[in-house]
């Protein structure tokens, strides 16, 4: 494995902005959320989450387990739509257009947005169909092995596999099987690729690799990572939200949004106590 | 005693007691549970054995290929065999779309609510119903109504066909092919389903391309079950129209439509069953060698499905 390039990029805690760095309100807003609310049957799991999320940026969503960041991440490719009950009220625009209208199509939507989940799940087949699989039913039907070489090279696994496309995904090692899902999800030319802890169950080496590699693709997409890792958070992100959480007194945890700002200015001059609270906390 | 060793201490302390010939006891009752089920088996299949041999010894294939018979050296088993391929055949194209359709939307497309809870629960139950009841079913709906009420088939054996025989039979497997599908298919993991919706696939792609893929063994160990049973039923066969008689004709100039719907037909467990219950003592061997074909038929059956599914599993990795 390659590691001379990963203390350069840590060392930097942030990295540098190619264009729209943090703080200018001028960078166009890919998702707009306005007052989400997330409710599971009766029971709501997010209350009042406003958050714009721009263009060519990595934002960051952490805050303690059970606050409601994955599930507000969920939102942003309807993929809490799968859970029988989930329900959300408030908007969440993409581009302008409201995500959950009555003419938005999920499939279209996931389409666009790609995901990468906590646990790497390849499907269980091999390193070439779990690629070519997304843009095959989005109907492309020529071109695949270039568009393989192009999302392997972009996910920078293609050294790695190029002699084996035809073997099993699964006997890939973790990192790698992680990789695989990044470049199965911008197979199919997504906007923004939606990140759900995608280092929780890799190793720190597998996990610097992935950071580099998210820093690489901020380049071409917006990205959207939940991370209970708040070192990962400072590393990669551009703009950090920071969630907490109330429980009621039936046990209900109930997520909200405390602070979100750039990733600069909520580790160093957080204006909530809580969230210097929760920074300072975990740093010791 | 004062100046014993750390090691003699610990050596005294790690000692055997005597508590090992409880462990001893139960092994051994275990060990004599598997054994007694073992020879009850052995001793069933060497008596069959034995007693077969003389048939095939002297008749040879001609037993397998011969017509049935009230002659004890002419009577063979050709027609059984033919149908009980073709009512399995029947079951494979009649209960396996059906299980696993039925089974794909309880468990992708139904909501979880009560009724569907309550669905389940009934197909649970229609597994363990006694297989007479079908042939009763089988006999009212598939022979009364549908081939004498609507097709009004011929009057020589009024609608007791292979059709009834084989959607009795289908019916009668439904409840396990579609129990074991719905599990292969509540095996299958969250994450997969997630990764396939999120490259933007439908419900109906993640199914067909990822989930039933994952699945198929399941399945197949579900077909495995299902053949089985099916291969084996006698009761539910009797009602729904099987010959159970020392003879019986097919014209020869019958094409394939009229074999299946117009013409009178017998399964091996039948046949089976009519031998035994014959007077004379010649028929004990004949009964002994077509219990042997009957196993023989629905082992290789079985190995045929088992060898399918691992040639499945492997090809995943």
């Amino acid at each position: 494995m390659n590691l001379e390039r990963s203390p350069v990029r840590l060392t930097g805690g942030q990295s540098p902005v190619v264009d729209g760095s943090p703080g200018d309100e001028r960078t166009s807003v890919v998702f707009d959320l306005e007052e989400l609310n997330v409710f599971y049957g009766s029971f709501r799991a997010v209350k009042d989450v406003t958050v714009p999320i721009r263009k060519n940026e990595i934002t960051a969503l952490i805050g303690p387990s059970g606050c409601g960041k994955s599930t507000v991440l969920r939102c942003f490719n309807r993929m809490n739509d799968l859970i029988e009950g989930a329900r959300v009220e408030g908007s969440i625009r993409y581009h302008g257009v409201d995500l959950y209208g009555d003419d938005v199509d999920p499939v279209e939507v996931r389409r666009r947005i790609g995901m990468v989940f906590q646990r790497p799940n390849p499907f269980p087949k091999s390193i070439y169909d779990n690629i070519v699989f997304g843009p095959k039913i989005a109907g492309r039907k020529t071109g695949l092995d270039d568009l393989v070489e192009e999302s392997l090279t972009k996910a920078a696994l293609w050294d790695e596999v190029k002699d084996k496309l035809r073997d099993s995904a699964s006997d890939l090692s973790g990192g790698q099987q992680q990789r695989l899902c990044i470049a199965r999800a911008i197979a199919t030319n997504p906007d923004v690729v939606l990140m759900d802890e995608p280092c929780s169950a890799l190793d720190p080496i597998a996990t610097l690799r992935i950071e580099e590699l998210m820093l690489d693709l901020k380049r071409d997409y917006t990205i959207v990572i939940v991370t209970h890792n708040m070192q990962q958070a400072a590393r990669v992100s551009d703009r950090t939200a920071f969630f907490s959480v109330d429980v009621n007194e039936v046990g209900q945890r109930t997520g909200r949004l405390v602070e979100f700002d750039t990733t600069d200015k909520l580790f160093t001059t957080p204006a909530q106590t809580e969230t210097e609270q929760y920074i300072t906390g975990r740093f010791g | 005693m004062a100046t014993t060793s750390t090691s003699e201490l610990v050596g005294r302390s790690l000692r055997r007691r005597g508590r090992s010939w409880v462990n001893t006891t139960i092994a051994g009752a275990m060990l004599f549970s598997l054994l007694f089920s073992l020879i009850v088996l052995v001793v069933l299949l060497a008596d069959t054995i034995v007693k077969a041999l003389p048939v095939f010894r002297s008749r040879g294939l001609e037993f397998v290929t011969a017509n049935l018979s009230s002659q004890v050296d002419s009577a063979g088993i050709a027609q059984g065999i033919m149908g009980s391929l073709a009512l399995t055949f029947l079951v494979i194209v009649i209960a396996f779309p059906l299980g696993v359709s039925a089974a794909v939307y309880l468990e992708e497309y139904a909501r979880d609510n009560r009724w569907t809870r309550m669905i389940n629960a009934n197909i649970r139950n229609l597994a363990g119903v006694p297989s007479i009841v079908y042939g009763i079913l089988g006999l009212f709906l598939f022979v009364k109504l549908i081939n004498q009420g609507l097709f009004s088939v011929a009057d020589g054996i009024s609608g007791r066909n292979l059709i009834a025989g084989g959607l009795t039979l289908s019916v009668l497997v439904l409840p396990i092919m579609i129990i074991t599908t719905a599990e292969a298919l509540r095996a299958v993991s969250r994450e997969l389903r997630e990764a396939s919706f999120g490259v933007g696939a439908t419900k109906w792609e993640t199914i067909r391309a990822q989930v039933l893929p994952v699945a198929l063994p399941g399945i197949l160990t579900g077909a495995v079950l299902t053949i089985s049973r099916a291969f084996g039923e006698t009761a539910p066969l009797l009602l729904a129209g099987a010959v159970l008689s020392q003879y019986f004709s097919v014209s020869s100039d019958a094409g394939l439509v009229d074999l299946v719907s117009n013409q009178p037909y017998t399964a091996l467990p039948l046949i089976v069953y009519n031998f035994a219950r014959q007077p004379e003592t010649e028929f004990v061997q004949l009964t002994a060698a077509a219990i042997l074909v009957l196993l023989g038929m629905l082992l290789s059956v079985n190995a045929a499905t088992i060898l399918l599914r691992d040639r499945v599993e492997r090809r995943r990795g």
